[in-house]
């Protein structure tokens, strides 16, 4: 917006571009300066994630030697061990138990609600919408010493089930302040069209409004996968025998257990968190969308 | 709190019309119009909410909104996590809290952290959102890139940033191989530092989810606002000062929001790099690993769920007047719904 100015006269080819023009090619290089403070926060912000990636690459005496070095050489071998390791490949699979069910249960129960409060009339609804609203203002914190006695008294301490159940309870209000808003933009007229052509309301939330909705249930689904794959608090409570440990669990459990042993703990961080970073380097524009958009209603 | 969608017509419509069987397909005769008429809701609708809607209740009611009360009940009582809770002690679990010279330094850190975490993070975040908003290549990229600790867990963020910190780990190693040794210390648990070196760590953890809230919210604003004031002669950061800033402050309110509540029940982190012994004496612990020590750890529930009575009222208390004095300026009313 600053590079371009109005009063040079433009060239005759663009002399009719309209005011909300598209920036021409040659000015999207903007300021060299910017470029070099954005190259600096990316640093900062990747820097910490690289030394643990880079550093599961180099042994303990590298470490020792040159804390922040570069490997030399690289050896693979931290990987290999905790890629053959069956603990590491028991909580990945915890992890994805407990992840894969808590979408897979958001998903379900929360565009079920969200089509109740997005498209009937009936008194109770704002109640309802408000509700889950305010779920938003309180993290598991506050409840999670009683909800670890009902999860006691329903005998499911370390059960990856007793993990389960609260996490979906606790990832519904974000789905729904999503999902509520996306269900009330699909148009009125489709659900006219469909209600003329006898299709109940039932039969149009299963032929219209869950096709129509894929997209918004992505972004919610992915952020309730990431939250279950990262959860701590939770798992801490619930699961203390080391067969039903998740991930984040592990890598506590890995790093106390070994740590003098820093090379392989960080090759197990970094091995960790690969299925957060795939999942939202491929979807990182609904995340973000979803984000923003839940935020701002 | 709720407008009509525009969908009330359609309701009342469909609700004079008969209602419909959930089976998908066959409308009903018209049903005789009975009290209900005039909500425009019949039998066949009200199952049909109660189907949808009922599990989500039932499980948000069960396992978010039934704890909190059980809290508020065992509380009340001594009691040591078996059988029922017997022993009723009154209030007297709430003296002892608030008579608890830890607890006093846990909601003062607390404290301390909520507004350092607005002065830092609000004007660097700012700051950030300002320059990626510019244009520029590799724009998307940058903007993955800056949330990538966000999404990592905090369990890995807590342990490699425990690695980076140690006395012998990678930051000092960077200053002594710079000369700047004397700058070498004990990041973590030096009691005068570690609040500090928790700080940095929140703010490089949550820093990009500023941004990037920041970075949507400035693109809301239109790009005729600045393109006038350019032409008035405003230079570019009197442009900034004046227009983005200002048209901006519905999303710093609710970013502001959203990391207070996050900062009042932070706990994961903490407990993570500090565990439950030397967080409260380097300093950093919190409400919610005074809670979890003192609570859990210790055997003593009926205390621990009166420490999570008193974390809900407070995070309660501050949300309230929040949302009473700060968010009802903007008329989208977000997080409150509508």
């Amino acid at each position: 917006m600053a590079t371009t100015t109005d009063s040079t006269p433009a060239p005759a080819t663009q002399a009719v571009v309209p005011a909300r023009h598209k920036p021409k090619k040659e000015s999207r290089w903007g300021n060299p300066i910017v470029y070099f403070a954005a190259l600096v926060l990316v640093a900062l912000m990747i820097g910490p994630v690289l030394y643990i990636i880079v550093g599961g690459f180099r042994t303990n005496s590298q470490i020792t030697a040159n804390p922040a070095g570069l490997p030399n050489p690289w050896v693979v071998g931290n990987y290999l061990d905790v890629l053959t390791s069956a603990t590491f490949w028991r909580q990945v699979g915890n992890s994805t138990i407990a992840a894969v069910s808590t979408t897979i249960g958001v998903i379900v129960l929360g565009v079920m609600a969200s089509y109740v409060v997005a498209r009937y009339q009936f008194r109770g609804r704002g109640a309802m919408y408000a509700l889950f609203a305010a779920g938003l203002m309180f993290p598991i914190t506050v409840a999670i010493t009683p909800l670890y006695i009902l999860v006691k008294n329903l005998g499911l301490v370390n059960s990856l089930a007793g993990v389960i159940l609260p996490q979906i309870a606790f990832g519904l209000p974000t789905t729904i302040i999503i999902m509520v808003p996306f269900l009330q933009a699909i148009p009125k007229e489709i659900e006219e069209a469909a209600a003329i052509d006898r299709c109940s309301r039932l039969g149009f939330f299963w032929r219209m409004v869950l096709p129509l909705s894929v997209p918004g249930l992505i972004t919610t689904g992915i952020l309730a996968f990431i939250a279950s794959w990262n959860s701590y608090l939770l798992p801490l409570f619930i699961l203390n025998n080391q067969n039903t440990f998740t991930l984040p669990l592990g890598v506590q459990a890995f790093a106390s257990q070994y740590s003098v042993d820093t090379a392989k703990v960080l090759a197990f961080t970094s091995l960790s968190m690969i299925p957060a970073l795939v999942f939202f380097s491929l979807f990182e524009r609904r995340i973000v969308g979803g984000l923003t958009g839940a935020v701002k209603g | 709190m709720s407008s009509n969608f525009g969908l009330e017509n359609l309701a009342v419509e469909e609700g004079a019309r008969g209602t419909r069987l959930p089976d998908g397909g066959t409308v009903q005769p018209v049903r005789p119009p009975s009290r209900r008429k005039r909500r425009g809701i019949g039998w066949g609708q009200r199952l049909e909410i109660t189907v949808l809607s009922g599990p989500a209740i039932l499980m948000f009611v069960g396992f978010v909104i039934f704890p909190v009360v059980m809290a508020a009940y065992y509380g009340f009582f001594r009691w040591k996590g078996f059988g029922r809770p017997t022993n009723f002690v009154g209030l007297k679990n709430y003296a002892t809290i608030l008579q608890d010279s830890l607890f006093h330094d846990a909601l003062w850190h607390n404290l301390v952290i909520v507004v350092l975490s607005l002065i830092i993070q609000g004007p660097i975040a700012l700051g950030f959102a300002l320059l990626l908003n510019q244009k520029m290549r590799g724009q998307s990229l940058i903007r993955v890139l800056i949330f990538v600790p966000y999404v990592i867990a905090e369990v890995i963020v807590g342990t490699g940033w425990s690695l980076l910190l140690q006395t012998n780990g990678a930051i000092n190693g960077v200053l002594r191989s710079m000369g700047l040794g004397w700058l070498t210390s004990d990041w973590l648990a030096n009691p005068n530092l570690a609040i500090w070196t928790l700080m940095l760590i929140l703010t490089w953890k949550y820093v990009g989810f500023a941004v990037i809230l920041f970075l949507a919210g400035m693109q809301n604003i239109p790009e005729e606002l600045s393109e006038a004031a350019a032409v008035d002669g405003a230079s570019y950061w009197q442009t900034q000062r004046m227009i983005t800033v200002p048209l901006l402050g519905p999303t710093i309110r609710i970013w502001a929001f959203l990391s207070i509540i996050g900062a009042l029940q932070l706990f994961d982190l903490v407990y993570i790099i500090w565990g439950q012994y030397v967080s409260s004496t380097a300093g950093v612990s919190t409400m919610a690993t005074y809670m979890v020590t003192e609570g859990r750890n210790a055997g003593n529930y009926g205390y621990g769920n009166a420490v999570a009575v008193v974390l809900f009222l407070i995070s309660l208390v501050i949300a309230l007047l929040y949302q009473r004095f700060v968010l009802r300026r903007d008329t989208e009313g977000a997080l409150t719904g509508r």
